[in-house]
């Protein structure tokens, strides 16, 4: 039974390692966003009092890069359904429930590793983490890898074609992005938009990892990890129950 | 033939809707342990639809389905456990190597590790396909490929074996050699083998029962010696075509076809 999981994991991690050039192209973004951003802003947010952009950003373009991996691996059960692969998981004489978690999981893994490997091309741009608390912050990449890729699959549990690709891009993806304080701080945004921020699961994942990564310390911690485990169980009942009820 | 067999597979008055469409239509038919059934019709005439229905791949909109005394409808991942299928259509993961592809299946199928490495090699060498077997699946031809998805439906070795079409596009050596094995496990393990083709020779000679639909409406069900005499026809394709009539057959059918469909009907 949980070889099930296993398979379905495995699967995930060897389609992500032998697709070299999907792996070299999802770096091109976090790069040219750490580029434009950083060293378009960061003169700016010096003098405005605001530190080192860089610093700041990173975290978030890191968050941001398994933000964008967990998504698609998610939505990769369109592609699934498309080719035909589906159906054979579909149909195995395991609990869905199963399949659903090896998929979470095997996606999150490749979210994960994308994070990391992101957060080793920021050292490259100038970026100097606080090493004490590292364990802690790939933590909160685990959790924000896990909750985006259940997320993906229950979206995808419910969308039938490709089509649907550019709107899940353009009304989910980057608003999620943009809207969790990656790239800006959120003190002193107008307050519609600040509870917006609030409420973005996304927002707990990326301060969690921004303070981790400077080694600040804090309540702040445990409560943003209680925030994003609750979400996340919620958020893989939500899948594996709509994933449970795909028809062909 | 007993007559105290059991029936492996009960179908009463199932029917699938699509909007307006009835691509089953109040379909009855039952299938006895161990035997051979095939399932004939035109294009669209709802045979897939059937198969995924029986496979839980979709909900009926009505009728009811027993699967070995378990009904299919309330416990679906206890059904799971008793059929194998090979899907008409592709699939496979093309990223994966075909060796990859058979493990993948022996794993959520459950087949025991002591027997995986044996039955995987025996299926690649029956679709002779061993030399390629750390090959990605996207370098494979479409019989290459068909010849895959084959060999990964009888490495488990299941209650029931849904085969859809699965000879489709194979030349008549491979087409042989396939069909010999799965005789072998309907004889050797008891398995009962459900299976839809458009040839009719296979039906003829592999068949213990055979059932005709059309228009989503069973219209003949029997052994093929009864089919015949029914038609007053020497061979099952002339009964078939007796029966189904000789026009062209669309996959999804256009207005237009429903239109004629409808004057032929009325014709009648």
């Amino acid at each position: 039974m949980s070889e099930a999981i296993y398979v379905m994991w495995l699967r995930q991690l060897k389609r992500y390692w032998r697709s070299k050039p999907r792996l070299i192209g999802s770096l091109a973004q976090p790069i040219l966003f750490l580029i434009a951003f950083g060293f378009g802003f960061g003169p700016t947010f010096q003098k405005a009092g605001g530190g080192d952009y860089i610093q700041f950003l990173a975290p978030g373009i890191i968050a941001m890069t398994t933000l964008f991996t967990a998504m698609f691996s998610g939505i990769e059960v369109i592609w699934d359904r498309k080719f035909g692969f589906l159906k054979e998981t579909l149909v195995a004489p395991v609990p869905r429930i199963y399949i659903m978690l090896g998929k979470t999981i095997g996606g999150a893994t490749v979210a994960v590793i994308q994070g990391i490997v992101v957060l080793m091309l920021t050292l490259i741009v100038g970026f100097r983490p606080n090493v004490t608390l590292l364990p802690l912050a790939f933590l909160f990449l685990a959790l924000i890898a896990l909750f985006f890729t259940s997320f993906g699959i229950a979206i995808a549990s419910k969308i039938e074609d490709m089509q649907a690709f550019p709107l899940i891009m353009n009304f989910i993806i980057m608003p999620l992005f943009f809207l969790s304080g990656a790239l800006f701080p959120i003190n002193g945004l107008p307050k519609p938009i600040e509870i917006i921020v609030r409420i973005n699961p996304l927002h707990y994942g990326v301060e969690g990892l921004r303070n981790s990564l400077m080694g600040i310390t804090g309540s702040y911690i445990t409560v943003n990890i209680l925030i994003l485990l609750v979400l996340t169980a919620i958020m893989n009942i939500i899948g594996s129950l709509l994933f449970s009820k795909v028809e062909l | 033939m007993s007559p105290f067999r059991k029936n492996i597979i009960e179908v009463e008055n199932l029917s699938k809707y699509f909007g307006n469409l009835k691509a089953v239509d109040n379909i009855s038919f039952k299938v006895e342990k161990g035997s051979v059934f095939a399932f004939l019709g035109p294009n669209g005439a709802g045979k897939s639809t059937t198969i995924k229905m029986l496979t839980t791949l979709t909900k009926p909109s009505s009728g009811r389905i027993n699967i070995d005394g378990v009904n299919c409808l309330e416990n679906k991942s206890e059904i799971r456990k008793r059929f194998g299928i090979v899907f008409q259509d592709q699939s496979l993961d093309d990223e994966l190597t075909a060796y990859e592809n058979l493990n993948f299946h022996a794993a959520i199928y459950n087949v025991p590790k002591k027997l995986r490495e044996q039955r995987i090699k025996f299926a690649l060498n029956l679709v002779e396909l061993s030399q390629r077997k750390n090959d990605f699946v996207k370098t494979f031809s479409g019989g290459m490929k068909r010849r895959l998805e084959i060999a990964r439906g009888l490495i488990h070795h299941p209650l029931i074996l849904f085969l859809d079409e699965p000879t489709l596009g194979l030349d008549p050596q491979t087409r042989n050699k396939i069909w010999e094995h799965i005789e072998e496990l309907n004889q050797k393990e008891n398995m009962t083998i459900f299976f839809t083709t458009h040839y009719m020779p296979e039906a003829e000679q592999m068949a213990d029962k055979i059932a005709i639909i059309d228009y989503g409406k069973i219209i003949a069900q029997g052994t093929l010696a009864q089919l015949k005499k029914n038609t007053k026809s020497t061979s099952l394709e002339d009964s078939f075509l007796n029966l189904t009539g000789r026009s062209l057959r669309e996959e999804n059918a256009t207005s237009i076809d429903r239109m004629r469909m409808r004057r032929r009907v009325f014709r009648r």
